[in-house]
């Protein structure tokens, strides 16, 4: 009994392979609705954040600064065994699908505001100077701009995002690592959640290293 | 060239029912009591002006006395809190028809704002495709017209960062040419220029002079105040001081403050 036979079983993980392979299909449809989904809602915040008249601006920041200090964990679980008592049940892809969502685009959302921030004065005065409306302003020459600024941390913020599908798990969604705990019930050994880190790394390490290059690009590129 | 069909297509629409001010000529741009305020700070006293169609106007002053703030005010890119500002008949201010205001108004700036996500060419049709609904081949033709007019047809695949300060400045005047304006407001246009391009920029601008279109132009150089300008404005500390021919206010200014501008920027 050495430790490649306990880590790395190879008939475990052959065997316990296709339970890995689903839940790493729930992981990834998690956390690419959930990107998506707090890409579009964080850049929906940040425009309410800066633009909205005041009440509903300080009710936006009220979210933000809330849901950027409340643990994912935390109300993952609230929205998945609290919300049931007033009368609002969600299966478990959803209860997780909206928690991550909340949460990560209050994070977007900050990250939209430090790039529309950081586009200069004079790009808005001149978009305005030629007759656009606050719309095409926005479209045309603002975002564009933004957008480059920021898609290394936004992607960093994907990056979170896809990690912390991780607990879904908790509440009962059969997702990569959720399955593999229960491979590694099954077999009784622990090669399952092995595989599952190894899983999560190659989809995740990429990521990382992506990051690093886009710094880099766009430190050197013109904006 | 289109000079001559500009000035035929545009600069004579809308004039026929135009209030002729005493001599006779439309005024374009009204500034009456004219009020504006950052924090304690008043930028504008009580600013009342007049600029006819296709005048030249050259406003002067020392730093601080208000001369942008005060072109700012007219295509709104500042809010005013006291009076009222009036282009081509229309009250400037927030809403529907600013958008109207500031197809008529061209704006060129100090530092020359050129939007870098976009070649040459999409700076200069952004505005007549999204504004004046043209299409993208006219905008095009039409962009080509205004880069040979200002001199720099080969770049406009460019990014305006591969261009020169003074190259990107006269791209600055086509962008703000192409949505076809009554008036064209300068805002210290060569300021921000190393010396060597301060020329080429004033010869552009020099060449519009002829064009018909409105100018308002606020600049430190004198000498090209006094040979392009029908009329100098001179202001100092939010208060339009003077005005009158280039002649009068370099030759014989009435006012002791203008005198003393002028003799400390035109005695080195």
């Amino acid at each position: 009994m050495d430790l490649v036979q306990t880590f790395f079983n190879w008939d475990v993980f052959v065997r316990t392979l296709p339970m890995l392979m689903q839940g790493l299909g729930k992981t990834l449809m998690l956390g690419f609705l959930s990107i998506l989904l707090g890409l579009i809602g964080g850049l929906a915040l940040a425009l309410l954040r800066l633009y909205a008249p005041l009440v509903i601006r300080l009710i936006t920041i009220a979210y933000i600064d809330i849901f950027r200090s409340l643990p994912v964990l935390v109300w993952l679980v609230i929205v998945y065994y609290a919300l049931p008592f007033v009368g609002i049940t969600l299966s478990p892809f959803a209860a997780a699908c909206t928690a991550l969502t909340m949460i990560s685009s209050a994070y977007a959302a900050e990250i939209y505001r430090a790039g529309i921030e950081a586009v200069p004065r004079g790009q808005f005065e001149a978009a305005q100077s030629i007759g656009l409306s606050h719309y095409r302003v926005m479209c045309d020459v603002v975002m564009p701009q933004a957008i480059r600024l920021i898609i290394p941390p936004l992607t960093s913020n994907c990056i979170n995002v896809m990690k912390d599908t991780a607990l879904a798990s908790v509440v009962a969604m059969p997702d990569l690592l959720k399955q593999a705990t229960q491979a590694q019930a099954l077999a009784a050994n622990p090669t399952p959640l092995i595989g599952a880190a190894l899983l999560y790394l190659m989809v995740l390490l990429p990521l990382v290293r992506l990051v690093g290059l886009l710094e880099r690009r766009f430190a050197r590129g013109r904006v | 060239m289109s000079v001559n069909t500009n000035e035929a297509g545009l600069f004579s629409s809308g004039v026929v029912d135009q209030v002729p001010s005493e001599n006779g000529d439309q005024v374009i741009i009204s500034l009456k009591h004219v009020d504006k305020h950052f924090g304690d700070f008043q930028a504008l006293k009580d600013i009342n002006l007049e600029v006819v169609q296709g005048e030249v106007v050259a406003i002067l002053g020392p730093s601080g006395s208000g001369k942008s703030t005060l072109i700012r005010c007219i295509n709104y890119l500042e809010p005013y809190d006291g009076g009222d500002i009036y282009v081509d008949r229309i009250r400037v201010q927030p809403g529907a028809e600013l958008i109207e205001v500031r197809k008529d108004v061209g704006m060129v700036f100090q530092s020359f704002n050129l939007f870098p996500n976009m070649t040459v060419l999409d700076n200069i049709t952004l505005g007549p495709i999204r504004v004046r609904g043209m299409s993208r081949g006219d905008a095009q033709a039409r962009a080509r017209e205004l880069l040979e007019k200002v001199g720099i047809t080969e770049q406009m695949h460019k990014y305006p960062s591969a261009l020169s300060g003074g190259q990107q400045q006269r791209v600055g005047i086509a962008r703000a040419l192409a949505n076809e304006p009554k008036v064209l407001l300068f805002d210290e246009p060569t300021s921000a220029l190393d010396p060597e391009m301060v020329g080429e920029v004033l010869d552009v601008i020099k060449t519009l002079t002829d064009t018909g279109v409105t100018m308002l132009l606020v600049t430190h150089e004198m000498g090209f105040a006094r040979h392009v300008a029908d009329r100098v404005v001179f202001m100092e500390a939010g208060q339009l001081i003077e005005e009158g021919t280039p002649e009068i206010i370099f030759n014989n200014p009435t006012e002791p403050r203008t005198r003393a501008f002028l003799e400390a920027v035109l005695a080195h």
